[in-house]
C-alpha cells in the first residue's frame, strides 16, 4: 500500500453563501464519503480544511491580503489515503462530493525523504 | 454473613486493597512479597476465625494482620536491614519499628490508582495488562483469570510471572504519572479497561456470572478514575458512560444457556434503566473540553442503542457517528456496523455496495452481515454468504446462530 494526497480544489466565490440546510447536506455527503474510505481502512490522515481568510507573502516584503475577490481552483483542504496504486486512489476520488459542486480532486504521490541519502 | 461466605466476600473486596497498598510501599521489585503477605493474611484469617470465631470487625482485623505480617517481613528481610533501613533512618531519622503500613481509605484508593498506571504499562502486552489488572486490582485467582480467558492455570501463571519480571526489568515505578505524561499513560489505562470490559461482554466463555463480573470490575476501575481529580477527565467519563450503556443490556443479551440474543431480538423490558440513566449522567459529564475521543463517539452510539424506537433518524445519527469514529480510529467491527447502519438509515442496496468494498473476507461477521443484507434481495447469495460465515466461525454459539439462519432461509 502507498499513500497519496488528495487536494480538494474549487473556485472560491464569496458571493455564494449556502443555507444552513445546504451546509448540513454537504457535510453529510463529505462524512459519508470519508467514512466509506475510513471503513476500508484506507484513510491515512484526516488532513485539514482551509478557511477563506489568508495572506500571501512574496519577495521583497510584499504581503498581500486575503480573502480574495475571486480565485480559480483554490485549495480547500486535503486528506491522505492508502491505495495500492494511484489508479485505485483515483477510483476512490470519483465519489468525492466536491465533484458535484464544480470542484476537482488533485491526486499526488508522496516523496519519502530519506535523511541518510 | 456466615464465615464460609464472609471470607470469599472479604477476599474479593479487601485482597486487592491490601495488595495495592503493600505493592506501592515495597515497590515493583517486591511484588511477589506483597502478594504472599496478602495471601497469608487470608490464610491466617480462615485458620484463626475457624478456631476462635469471627472477630468483631473482620476488615479491621485483616488490616492489622496484614500490617503485622508486613512489618515482620521488613524486620526479617536482610536486604532491608542492610540497605534500605539505613537510608530510611538517614532520611527521616525514624526508627525501623515506625515504618507503618497505611491502610487508610485515602491511601488505599491512591495505591490502587497508581497500581493501575503501573500495571497498564506499555512495556507489557495488553493481554498481560488485563491479566495483571484482574490479579492485582480485582483480586481474581489465577484459575478465575484462566476461566475468563478460556485458558489454563499454567499458561496464565506463566504469563503473569513474565509480565511481572518485565515490569521489574523496566523499573516501572508505582506512582502517579507527571502532569505532562498523564494523558498518554491514561490512554493506555483506558484501553486496558476497555478491553477488560469487552472480554466480559463479548467473550466466548459461557459462564454468564464470570462474564458479568469482568464487566463490573472494568466499570469499578473506571469509577475509581472518575473519583480522583487528576483522572476525572472527559474521556474517562465517556468510557464509563459507554460501559454503562452496554452493561444495561447484559441481562437481555444472553439466554439462560448463555447463548447470545441479538439486539433486534432482545426483550427490552430486561434493559437496565438505572444503568442507562447512569450512562447518560457520565456522558453529560464527558461533554467538557474540546477533545472528542473515540470513547465519546462510541458512548454516543451506545446511547442511541438504548432507545427502543427503530427510526430512520436514529440510524442516520448512528451512521454519522460511525463515519466520524472510523476517521478517528479504524476497526473491522466499526466498519461492519457502519454498513449495517446504512441499511437501516438508507437502503439495503446502498449498504451492500459499501459492505462489498470492505476487505474483511477472513471474518465470519462480514459474511453474516452480507447474508443479512442479501436476504429478501437475493436469497441465493444470502445462503452462500451464510455458508461462508459458518465455515469461518469458531465458537459453538456462533455456529448455532448461523445454522439457524440457514435453516430459516431454506424454509422460506
Amino acid at each position: 500500500m502507498k499513500e497519496f494526497v488528495m487536494l480538494f480544489r474549487n473556485d472560491y466565490n464569496p458571493a455564494s453563501m449556502p443555507s444552513p440546510e445546504q451546509m448540513q447536506h454537504m457535510m453529510k455527503q463529505w462524512m459519508d464519503w470519508m467514512g466509506g474510505i475510513a471503513a476500508q481502512n484506507k484513510l491515512a490522515n484526516q488532513g485539514i480544511r482551509l478557511g477563506n481568510a489568508g495572506k500571501t507573502v512574496k519577495p521583497d516584503n510584499v504581503v498581500t491580503d486575503g480573502p480574495y475577490a475571486e480565485i480559480k481552483e483554490s485549495v480547500g483542504g486535503f486528506i491522505v489515503v492508502r491505495a495500492a496504486s494511484i489508479e485505485e486512489a483515483a477510483e476512490m476520488a470519483k465519489g468525492c462530493p466536491i465533484l458535484k459542486v464544480g470542484g476537482n480532486v488533485e491526486l499526488r504521490d508522496i516523496v519519502e525523504i530519506n535523511m541518510l541519502s | 454473613m456466615q464465615q464460609q461466605e464472609l471470607i470469599p466476600h472479604l477476599f474479593r473486596t479487601e485482597y486487592r486493597k491490601i495488595i495495592a497498598v503493600l505493592c506501592r510501599q515495597f515497590g515493583m521489585e517486591q511484588i511477589e512479597v506483597a502478594e504472599d503477605i496478602a495471601s497469608q493474611t487470608f490464610l491466617t484469617a480462615s485458620e484463626t476465625w475457624g478456631i476462635k470465631g469471627l472477630p468483631e470487625n473482620p476488615t479491621a482485623w485483616l488490616y492489622v494482620a496484614a500490617k503485622n505480617k508486613a512489618k515482620d517481613h521488613l524486620k526479617r528481610n536482610d536486604l532491608f536491614q542492610k540497605k534500605i533501613a539505613p537510608q530510611i533512618k538517614n532520611s527521616s531519622s525514624s526508627e525501623l519499628q515506625e515504618t507503618d503500613i497505611d491502610l487508610s481509605e485515602k491511601n488505599i484508593q491512591d495505591s490502587q490508582l497508581q497500581m493501575m498506571f503501573a500495571v497498564c504499562h506499555p512495556s507489557i502486552s495488553s493481554e498481560s495488562q488485563i491479566g495483571l489488572a484482574l490479579r492485582i486490582l480485582c483480586g481474581f485467582g489465577i484459575e478465575e483469570i484462566a476461566n475468563a480467558f478460556l485458558s489454563n492455570k499454567e499458561t496464565i501463571g506463566k504469563r503473569l510471572t513474565r509480565a511481572k519480571e518485565k515490569l521489574k526489568l523496566e523499573k516501572v515505578k508505582i506512582e502517579f504519572p507527571g502532569e505532562n505524561e498523564i494523558s498518554n499513560r491514561l490512554e493506555n489505562v483506558l484501553t486496558t479497561l476497555y478491553l477488560l470490559f469487552n472480554e466480559g461482554y463479548y467473550s466466548a466463555a459461557k459462564d454468564k456470572v464470570v462474564r458479568k463480573e469482568l464487566c463490573l470490575e472494568a466499570m469499578r476501575l473506571a469509577h475509581l478514575l472518575t473519583e480522583n481529580e487528576n483522572t476525572d477527565l472527559p474521556q474517562v467519563n465517556a468510557l464509563l458512560s459507554l460501559m454503562c450503556f452496554h452493561a444495561s443490556r447484559l441481562e437481555a443479551r444472553t439466554n439462560d444457556d448463555g447463548e447470545i440474543i441479538l439486539y433486534k431480538d432482545q426483550n427490552t423490558d430486561l434493559w437496565n434503566k438505572e444503568l442507562i440513566r447512569q450512562g447518560e449522567y457520565f456522558l453529560n459529564t464527558a461533554a467538557k473540553g474540546n477533545k472528542l475521543s473515540k470513547y465519546h463517539l462510541e458512548a454516543a452510539i451506545a446511547y442511541r442503542h438504548t432507545q427502543k424506537e427503530d427510526t430512520v433518524e436514529k440510524w442516520e445519527t448512528i451512521l454519522q457517528l460511525y463515519n466520524h469514529l472510523l476517521q478517528i480510529q479504524y476497526s473491522p467491527a466499526a466498519a461492519l456496523n457502519r454498513a449495517y447502519a446504512i441499511s437501516k438509515a438508507r437502503s439495503k442496496n446502498e449498504a451492500i455496495k459499501e459492505a462489498e468494498k470492505l476487505d474483511l473476507t477472513g471474518n465470519h461477521l462480514y459474511y453474516s452481515l452480507l447474508a443479512d443484507l442479501y436476504t429478501n434481495i437475493d436469497d441465493e447469495k444470502a445462503l452462500h454468504h451464510f455458508q461462508q460465515a459458518l465455515l469461518l466461525s469458531k465458537s459453538a454459539a456462533d455456529k448455532k446462530l448461523i445454522s439457524e439462519n440457514i435453516r430459516h432461509l431454506k424454509m422460506k
